[in-house]
This record gives structure tokens, C-alpha cells and sequence, in this order.
């Protein structure tokens, strides 16, 4: 709405590899997290909560 | 509470990808780390509800998922503030072009609205299928779908504002579709 039809159709053209960098973009974020593992205090919650008596 | 091993195995093999979609979520690694450990807290305290041979980490997301949207309601204002943070870092770091572009893409993420932006996270990064998706969100399978789109071409519109450039041999192209819609 309201933009030229012109930069419409530049857009299309440069969709593809602007999609495809996002898409690569995303996952390297993503992943950047992912490798980091278990960080310690998770882990220590985890034995934790699983020793704890719910009694 | 003593887990099954092997379910407590699972959620722990779960958590790096549950962080992940915490930070992505929220932009800001303290809240995620609040709502993962919240996350874990809840769903041990109601293990007895995960059906064992059923989806652990879509089990886990879903809680994630409906923590982060009940607290963003709550904390509308602060969401806000993290927008204002990413403005920040992208002024006070251009020497760092690496840096600077992701910088961009999550100030770029954080402009999406939190349906679009939590369905292109599950599809596009943690991996799940457009089912499960829809099973952690609460909603159709098509609803994902045409919310992974308005994402994708949200955030194409968003970032590729400043890529343009990238382009060089369109410029011209460029210049003349921009002027050739009048006459």
C-alpha cells in the first residue's frame, strides 16, 4: 500500500538472496546458542530439582 | 521427584535448543535464562502430563513458548526497551562489521510481531515441522505457514532497506523502474 510499483518489483528481483541470507542469518543465531551445550547452572537446577522429595 | 533416566536425559539434551529459542524469543539472554529455568521448573514439577515416546522437545517448547506470551503481555514495556538496546549497540559497534550485521538481523527480528516471529524461529532454526509448529503455538497448520511468510518478508523488507547497495548492478536497473512508473 501505498509504495511505487517499480520498488515492488525490485523487491521480487532481490527477494531471493535477501531470503536466503536471512534463512542463514537465523540459523547461525541460533546455533551460536545451541553449541554452547548445558550451561552449569542449568544442569545443577536439573540434579536438583530431580533429588528433591515432593512429599 | 526421581526422573527416568532416560526422560531426564531428554529434557537436558533439549535445554541447548530450548536456550536458543529463549534468547531468540525475548532478545535478551537474562529473561531467557529466567524463562528456560522457570520452563524446566514447570514441566518437572509436571512430568506425570509428558506422555514417554511422545515429543520431548516439543513438550518443553510449548511451555517455553506460553511463559514468554504471558509475560510479554505483562512486560510489553520492557520488550520495548531491548528494541531501544539493539538501536544502541548497532551505533556504539560500527567497526564491527560481523557484529553490526547481526546486530541488524536481531533488531530486525525484534520488529516482528511475536506470532510471526515465534513461527519463523520453530520452522526456520529449532527445526520442527509446520505440525509441530502448530501444536507448540496452539493453532492451524496454515495459520504457520502464512505467518512464516509474513515473517520472511517482513524481515527481507526490513534488512534489505540497507543491502540495497549490496546489489551494484541493479542500481541503475533500479533508478530507472523508480522513475519509469510515471508517463
Amino acid at each position: 500500500m501505498g509504495r511505487p510499483i517499480a520498488s515492488r518489483k525490485t523487491e521480487v528481483r532481490l527477494g531471493r538472496e535477501v531470503q536466503a541470507r536471512i534463512g542463514q542469518q537465523l540459523r547461525a543465531m541460533y546455533d551460536e546458542v545451541v553449541k554452547e551445550g548445558v550451561p552449569p547452572h542449568i544442569a545443577e537446577l536439573v540434579r536438583r530439582l530431580n533429588e528433591q522429595d515432593d512429599g | 521427584m526421581k526422573l527416568d533416566p532416560a526422560i531426564r536425559d531428554q529434557v537436558l539434551a533439549t535445554v541447548p535448543s530450548l536456550r536458543a529459542f529463549a534468547i531468540s524469543l525475548s532478545g535478551n539472554a537474562d529473561r531467557a535464562d529466567d524463562l528456560v529455568q522457570e520452563t524446566l521448573l514447570r514441566a518437572l514439577a509436571h512430568i506425570d502430563s509428558f506422555e514417554p515416546g511422545t515429543n520431548m522437545p516439543a513438550w518443553l517448547f510449548t511451555i517455553l513458548r506460553n511463559l514468554f506470551r504471558s509475560e510479554y503481555r505483562k512486560r510489553r514495556r520492557e520488550v520495548e526497551d531491548a528494541e531501544g538496546r539493539y538501536a544502541e549497540m548497532l551505533k556504539s559497534n560500527p567497526e564491527q562489521p560481523g557484529r553490526v550485521e547481526f546486530a541488524e538481523f536481531r533488531a530486525a527480528l525484534a520488529k516482528l510481531p511475536p506470532d510471526q516471529r515465534e513461527a519463523l524461529i520453530l520452522v526456520g532454526a529449532s527445526g520442527f515441522s509446520y505440525e509441530d509448529a502448530a501444536s507448540i503455538c496452539g493453532c492451524a497448520v496454515g495459520t504457520i505457514k502464512s505467518r512464516v511468510n509474513r515473517a520472511r518478508t517482513r524481515l527481507a523488507d526490513l534488512l534489505s532497506i540497507d543491502s540495497v547497495d549490496d546489489f551494484g548492478p541493479d542500481r541503475a536497473t533500479r533508478a530507472v523502474l523508480a522513475g519509469g512508473g510515471r508517463s
